[in-house]
């Protein structure tokens, strides 16, 4: 087992993503990320300085839409799928932190 | 007239268009065979019956009326589950999503419905379609048709089992390291990754957007030709839909390959822990294409060794942003919380399985402060020169060949407790994902278990014409008992 | 005090503005305010899986506009990212904005004979607005709350100026001097109180004569100009009280009460700042062509400082009046339609009917000039009847408040009221004869009056005449028949 992650950066990594793990979940994720990690150390050791990088296979720019307005959806139909709604719009739990 | 399931789509088509045969005959056929073949496979999540007949007799009243519904006609399409149909439940593959029906249809989907296809069923996958074997999926794992011990391969299991079952001739799936190829090749059946950008993905739940293609799968090399000159082409809904269009390829296929230089790729060939019948199965490639015109060598494609650290990098890291919205908030499944990030949380980790949080956590943490550049950064540097390495192998070569997968067929649950060697498995698949290239693979020969072989043939940016004169000629060439239905 | 030690303030505005499309950033729903909740939504905006983005070209155009306007710099490509964080209004739990390539960088602002530095300006998309329910509807004290996705996805373009402003005054000087020009581009509606154009503070203070810059807090929620100066002074003073009594000032974001007058920390989650920007995958980089900059630099008009000074010069009005007239989005287009079809009177009176009446009305009701019942050429009918003598002032401006709200020219009121100034000298000779005949004692006072008693009874005739002619006597030629009698 790989020790390449700690045990806290998991905690933190799970609260980035949004994911209420239990400790077995943590511990178990600590050692896979970090053996999957191991296995990337091939490319984190490349000397790749003057390499650019690519974030997309395409050559395209500019791609753009007419301003036109395009039908909207049915809000019965949007909202039949929510958990949870009221007055026409999304109920959610209390929210705690600012944006 | 062949076994059921056997006929060709455009075989079906021809003889729909011509008033020869019933859609709904063929509609009828083909679920019957998904009720006594499917309990046992699990290759679909969900099948359409109702729907599929009813789209089937408007078919043939639009022939007996005189009309011509298109080149599929009648010929039923199963879709892999995770592309959206406008209220037909949709999972992904996943608890999180169970249950919803989305409220639009899929640009694909449109045209296959335009060129008078019918949409059977949706197919089993695995979880946001992370995965080599269909074992991820939250409803079970789908079994391949040629041994029901084995896994039809992922994340397109459902689609690429289908299609070997005989429950349809065509099917969609989507490939973002290898999910339809890998697949096709452990269940003998025609699988096309097509260039990125040449299918829209309008309407595919994206796992990671930059690698994501929609393609077809098939009984055969002309089928899968057929479907993909229908779905493809420029659609104004996806941004990274090529604008010239993508010239369509049925016309190429009895070109044959006369003249055309094929490189074997040597890093994609010689991996380690490749199957040695694979590895004879590309010889014996070698020697049909050879003996049919071309000019076979082996070609370096040196930083191809470093695909895999580098999708499992950027695939994560785009996964982890793409799956964000699976919060509890506007569809899908909600574990309350006392407050709306304890019910994000909690919703998360309910509705998500053990792989797909693992990929969020590992793209989370390659975009993290401190190690973006060491990992997303590097590995995107890493996709510039695999890039380049394939430029420099098209400029000597039309067509590059290498095996679709390292093995056949694995037994269910062999890989599922050693992730790495899971993702070993689409070794030879995703570095034409990352440069965003075309491939297929063609069924060839079967191992000494008697299970499928692929060989997968590489081809540039669009050479999906000339990708396909190659597939043909292999198809035509390959060893007896290689595709078709499995029996 | 000598040798006490002295602070000055850095200020570095955030400047998020809508822009006026049709449609939203990336899809094709109506970019509207108030509209019913979750009515102008779709798949991409609501973010459902398997939607993609496809960028709406009238923001690349509205960009360039703003580019020509402000000597912005638009480098040969811009890339939308991925800002990652999770939060409830917003459907994808990313924001798409630009990141490391922004559209535009390195522009001007010329606020009151001073330059401000902007380092750039770029397109992202809004969240959806979220409504607190229960604990007197505020976020940390509510039971649950219920979100609206109309706003999300509406394209929004960020303003950030360089640490250049010095004061709370410049502040608002510089925020009004933008609010202008945005509005003069037409690429925003600029309303504070609507929200479509939001101004957060970057505030710091420094000791006077040094060069490094203090830990810098962000002040956000103030909705108009007033509490953007009211909300920056109270931040500086709280600073160097703070700075004063020893204490260290902590980086954060502090909401503005303008109830209260104080600003609020914000809670925020520890870590939650760690946004994970990568370059968003389902959009193509932004490459404005020739023709694109080109067709941007036909389409910008006169802007605020030469349209100011261009109105001091034909129109004779102060360059105050001027600032007030252009800061009020529509009115300088309304006056100046006025003014071209004015019979009689001057522009300068067209300016004073639209930054008194017509602006108290706008104000008061929420209203812009376009949707007001009175059109140009009513204002330029209604300076006419003033200045050929029909109408007085007074009677003018019952005329126009009328005018305001109903459909109806100003002579069409005129005539229903039976308002128009009688200017007949024999029927108001007849008016005032009537008058000094009923009233003696008062004749008789005041020709036994000093100047002070003149002056007082004088006042009382001509009350006396307006009764009698219900205000429609004309005040000079009854003033001047009553000298005639009393003094002649
Ligand atoms: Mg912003
Ligand atoms: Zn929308």
């Amino acid at each position: 087992m790989s020790d390449r992650i700690s045990r806290a950066d998991v905690e933190h990594v799970a609260a980035l993503a949004r994911l209420t793990l239990d400790d077995d979940e943590l511990d178990r994720l600590a050692g896979e990320l970090g053996v999957i990690l191991d296995h990337a150390e091939d490319v984190a050791a490349l000397d790749l300085t003057d390499v650019a990088p690519t974030a997309h296979p395409l050559p395209l720019v500019n791609v753009l839409r007419a301003d036109e307005v395009r039908p909207t959806l049915d809000r019965d139909e949007v909202l039949e799928a929510a958990p949870a709604a009221e007055d026409g719009r999304f109920r959610v739990p209390r929210i705690l932190d600012a944006p | 007239m062949t076994a059921p399931g056997g006929d060709a789509a455009i075989d079906v088509a021809r003889a729909v268009r011509s008033g020869e045969q019933k859609a709904r005959d063929v509609v009828d056929e083909r679920l019957d065979l998904v009720a006594t073949r499917d309990p046992e496979l699990h290759a679909l999540l969900l099948v359409l019956g109702d729907q599929a007949r009813t789209a089937a007799d408007e078919i043939d009243a639009r022939v007996a009326a005189g009309e011509d519904p298109g080149p599929l006609a009648g010929v039923p399409v199963v879709l892999k589950d995770n592309l959206c149909v406008r209220g037909v439940p949709t999972s992904a593959g996943s608890k999180i999503l169970d249950g919803w029906r989305p409220p639009y249809t899929a640009t694909v989907v449109d045209r296959i419905v335009e060129a008078g296809g019918i949409v059977l069923a949706k197919a089993n996958l695995d979880e946001f379609a992370m995965g080599s074997s269909t074992e991820n999926s939250a409803f079970g794992p789908t079994r391949n048709p040629h041994d029901p011990t084995r896994v039809a391969g992922g994340s397109s299991g459902g689609s690429a089992a289908s299609v070997a079952a005989g429950f349809a001739p065509l099917a969609l799936g989507s490939d973002t390291g290898g999910s339809i190829r890998q697949p096709a090749s452990l269940c003998g059946v025609v699988g096309v990754k097509p260039t990125y950008g040449a299918v829209s993905r309008y309407g595919l739940i994206a796992f990671a957007s930059s690698l994501d293609q929609i393609g077809p799968f098939a009984t055969t090399v002309a089928d899968a030709a057929l479907l993909l000159d229908v779905v493809g082409g420029h659609d104004p809904l996806d941004s990274t839909s090529i604008a010239s269009g993508v010239e369509r390829v049925t016309p190429r296929l009895d070109q044959g390959v006369a003249g055309l230089r094929i490189g074997v790729v040597q890093e994609l060939t010689d991996v380690d822990g490749v199957q040695p019948e694979v590895r004879a199965a590309v010889a014996a490639a070698v020697d049909v294409l050879t003996a049919a015109g071309a000019v076979v060598e082996t070609v370096s494609v040196p930083s191809t060794v470093y695909g895999l650290s580098a999708y499992y990098l950027i695939a994560p890291a785009e996964a982890s942003s793409n799956l964000a919205r699976y919060d509890g908030v506007r569809y899908g499944l909600r574990v309350d919380g006392e407050d709306v990030a304890e019910m994000n949380g909690r919703t998360r980790a309910a509705g998500f399985g053990p792989e797909v949080k693992r990929r969020i956590m590992l793209g989370t943490y390659a975009l993290s402060a401190g190690y973006y550049d060491a990992y997303y950064g590097q590995a995107q540097r890493v996709r510039t020169l695999i890039i380049e390495d394939f430029r420099a192998a098209y400029e000597r070569f039309d067509a590059l060949l290498s095996p679709t997968s390292p093995t056949t067929a694995f037994e269910i649950g062999a890989k599922v407790s050693d992730p790495l060697s899971m993702y070993l498995s689409d070794i030879c698949t995703i570095p034409t994902n990352l440069a965003g290239h075309a491939a297929i693979s063609v069924p060839f020969g079967v191992d000494d278990a008697g299970l499928p072989i692929g060989v997968q043939v590489l081809a540039d940016a669009l050479g999906e014409p000339t990708m396909f004169r190659v597939a043909q000629v292999l198809e035509d060439g390959a060893p007896a008992g290689s595709g078709g239905v499995a029996p | 005090m000598t040798g006490a030690v002295r602070y000055e303030p850095v200020i570095g505005l955030e400047v998020h503005c809508e822009l006026a499309t049709a449609t939203k950033l990336f899809c094709g729903c109506p970019n509207e305010f108030g509209s019913d909740p979750n009515t102008n939504v779709c798949p991409i905006c609501l973010g459902l899986p398997g939607s993609l983005p496809v960028l709406n070209e009238r923001v690349v155009e509205f960009a360039l506009r703003f580019a020509h306007a402000l000597r912005f710099d638009v480098p040969e490509q811009s890339i939308f990212a991925r800002k990652n964080y999770f939060y409830p209004d917003m459907p994808k739990d990313y924001q798409v904005s630009q990141y490391e390539a922004p559209i535009l960088v390195d522009g001007v602002l010329d606020v009151d004979g001073t330059t401000v530095r902007i380092e750039r300006a770029h397109l992202e998309e809004d969240t959806g607005k979220t409504l607190h329910m229960g604990g007197g509807g505020r976020i940390h004290d509510a039971e649950y709350s219920l979100v609206d996705y109309n706003r999300a996805g509406v394209p929004l373009m960020e303003i950030v100026s360089r640490p250049d402003i010095t004061s709370a005054e410049q502040a608002r000087g510089y925020a009004s001097e933008l609010r202008a020009v945005l509005s003069a581009l037409g690429v925003s509606d600029v309303k504070m109180e609507e929200g479509s154009m939001r101004v957060d503070a970057n505030v710091s203070v420094r000791i006077v004569g040094t060069e490094e810059l203090g830990t810098k807090v962000e002040v956000k929620n103030m909705n108009s100009l007033r509490s953007l100066g009211r909300a920056i002074d109270h931040e500086i003073e709280r600073q160097v009280a703070m700075c004063e009594a020893g204490e260290r000032i902590v980086q954060e974001t502090r909401h503005w009460d303008e109830d209260e007058g104080v600003t609020h920390g914000m809670r925020s989650k520890e870590g939650s700042s760690d946004y994970r920007y990568f370059p968003e995958p389902d959009l193509v980089p932004v490459a404005p062509t020739d023709e694109q900059r080109a067709a941007a630099r036909d389409s910008v008009p006169e802007l605020p400082a030469a349209h100011r000074d261009r109105l001091v010069a034909e129109w004779g009005i102060s360059e105050a009046d001027a600032r007030v007239l252009l800061d009020v989005p529509g009115l300088p287009g309304f006056a100046e339609a006025a003014v071209a079809v004015l019979g009689g009177g001057t522009a300068k009176d067209v300016v004073n009917w639209c930054t008194g009446d017509v602006l108290a009305h706008l104000n008061e009701t929420g209203l812009s000039p376009e949707v007001l019942p009175l059109a140009p050429d009513g204002l330029a009918e209604l300076v006419g009847l003033v200045a050929d003598g029909t109408l007085s002032r007074n009677l003018a401006k019952d005329v126009l408040g009328e005018a305001l709200r109903e459909p109806k020219r100003p002579k069409q009121i005129v005539e229903e009221r039976g308002l128009a100034q009688e200017s007949d000298e024999g029927a108001l000779a007849e008016v005032i004869d009537g008058i000094l005949a009923a009233n003696p004692d008062v004749v008789a006072a005041y020709r036994a009056g000093d100047d002070k008693e003149r002056k007082k009874k004088r006042g009382f005739f001509m009350g006396e005449a307006m009764k009698a002619t219900r205000g429609s006597g004309n005040p000079n030629t009854l003033s001047r028949l009553l000298g005639e009698r009393l003094d002649g």
